[in-house]
């Protein structure tokens, strides 16, 4: 079955050939009249203080990381829940004894005030 | 491969002029690419008057009255307007990032429709994943979200993109979970079979009956995931200004708003497909039926925005991680134990 899958390249080469399609539709009309104070960083109509890309808080790296693990986690649950009519109890159980120990590490994180947001 | 029947003609004319094997289906498929473009054009334009129309109604605003019967010229009033608009590039920004930002944001949003089954048989290739490559094509926008606040240099846009990718990731797991109680209960991660296992018993067997927890973890977790109030804090107008947008303009800024609008109708179509039964009804033809069930969750959507406040940053995350993800758990649990125990 993986001629199936030629559908999802040709939608994508083709969804970026209809956005660029319309750009250029409009690149054809629209007016191109640039200077220099238009182009400035828009910062409530003063001019911009300091640099854009400023250093940021790490907290965003922290949910990241805590995605990561359950996404996984996830990847591993997908496979059992397709497969899960056909299983005994046995498969139940299991799953219950893996999300527990993730469960766990949601619990530490919790505890140690990583889910807040600062 | 499953094609929409219309194609069947296609098929034929280009088997006449003496285009057959790969090359005829990959003209078939462009074809279908194009169709479905056009389509989410049409549903775009029409959700946006709608939009409008609604927060008129809610919040006793004016809403378009003008162009056409009650407006309904509003919106490709300005889509002509939007074409006509200065494409304005900051000095400072990345420019290579800034242009394709707006270009993966709407490809990621285009994409998932190649397994959304708008009625019987009305899909374009039923991928025996589906659900799954729904989930990991729409994932694309928050990486467009990103690129768009890094690539424009802006403070504003940088805080929104940043906002966008920790809303996007926390709430991407009680809406995963939530899906999966469905994948266990109908075996399959096809969208077809998804729709096939809650057809019968007059309408019981959709899943919202026996997991109503599920859905409205779902519906909660999708909200988010379309960056709509009250969770739409990337672009939260009073303090962002418009978030990872603010130095968009003309088409770019365009296809920005086109793909919120598509993403919104993808989270209610999967909530139709997965939740409600998808095409499943008696007497009406079966698009009417999915149409009619996604529109009813579009318009909810609707009404929460024009209903409810924003949330606070640090309460926005902390529900999901706190009360979503447990809940989420609890309902996996329930689907499992009770799976069992009817043996379903």
């Amino acid at each position: 079955m993986a001629t199936d899958y030629s559908a999802v390249l040709v939608f994508i080469i083709a969804g970026i050939g209809f956005v660029l399609g319309a750009f250029l539709f409009a690149k054809l009309i629209r007016p191109h009249r640039p200077y220099k104070v238009k182009n400035e960083t828009y910062e409530c109509g003063i001019p911009a203080e300091g640099e854009g890309w400023l250093q940021f808080n790490n907290r965003f790296y922290i949910f990241g990381l805590i995605f990561v693990i359950f996404d996984v986690e996830v990847v591993f649950l997908f496979p059992w829940a397709v497969a899960y009519k056909s299983l005994g109890l046995f498969a139940l159980v299991e799953m219950i004894i893996f999300i527990a120990i993730l469960l766990v590490g949601l619990l530490y994180a919790w505890k140690k005030d990583a889910l807040k947001w600062v | 491969m499953e094609l929409y029947p219309i194609f069947g003609w296609l098929d034929g004319l280009l088997e006449k002029v003496g285009i057959t094997g790969p090359t005829a289906d990959l003209i078939t498929l462009v074809a279908l690419a194009a169709m479905v473009f056009g389509l989410l054009s049409l549903i775009a334009l029409f959700l946006v008057w709608w939009e409008r129309k609604i927060s008129a109604h809610i919040q006793q605003r004016f809403g378009p009255m003008m162009a056409g019967w009650h407006g309904v010229l509003q919106t490709v009033a300005d889509a002509v307007k939007l074409i006509q608009k200065e494409d304005i590039v900051p000095t400072l920004a990345d420019r290579k990032v800034f242009f394709w930002a707006p270009v993966i944001c709407f490809v990621s949003a285009f994409a998932a429709y190649i397994v959304i089954p708008f009625g019987e048989g009305l899909i374009v290739s039923d991928l025996n994943i589906g659900i799954l490559y729904i989930i990991a094509i729409t994932t694309f926008t928050v990486i467009s979200l990103l690129m768009a606040g890094w690539g424009s240099n802006n403070k504003y846009a940088l805080i929104g993109g940043m906002r966008s990718a920790a809303q996007a990731v926390s709430y991407e797991i009680p809406l995963v979970l939530s899906i999966l109680g469905v994948v266990m209960v109908a075996g399959s991660m096809s969208m077809v079979d998804i729709v096939e296992s809650q057809s019968g018993w007059g309408g019981f067997r959709w899943n919202i009956f026996f997991q109503p927890l599920g859905f409205v973890i779902y519906l909660i977790a999708a909200t988010a995931e379309a960056n709509r109030t009250p969770f739409d804090l990337p672009e939260a107008e009073q303090e962002l200004v418009a978030g990872f947008n603010i130095e968009y303009s003309g088409m770019k800024f365009a296809m920005f708003f086109l793909a919120e609008f598509v993403n919104m109708f993808t989270v209610s179509a999967i909530a139709t497909t997965v939740f409600l039964g998808g095409w499943n009804g008696p007497f009406l033809p079966s698009w009417i039926w999915f149409l009619g069930k996604t529109l009813a969750i579009v318009f909810l959507l609707m009404v929460f925005r024009w209903s409810f406040p924003r949330l606070r940053v640090d309460q926005l995350m902390e529900f999901a991680w706190k009360v979503l993800l447990p809940l989420a758990f609890l309902n996996i649990l329930y689907v499992g134990v009770f799976a069992k125990w009817l043996n379903w």
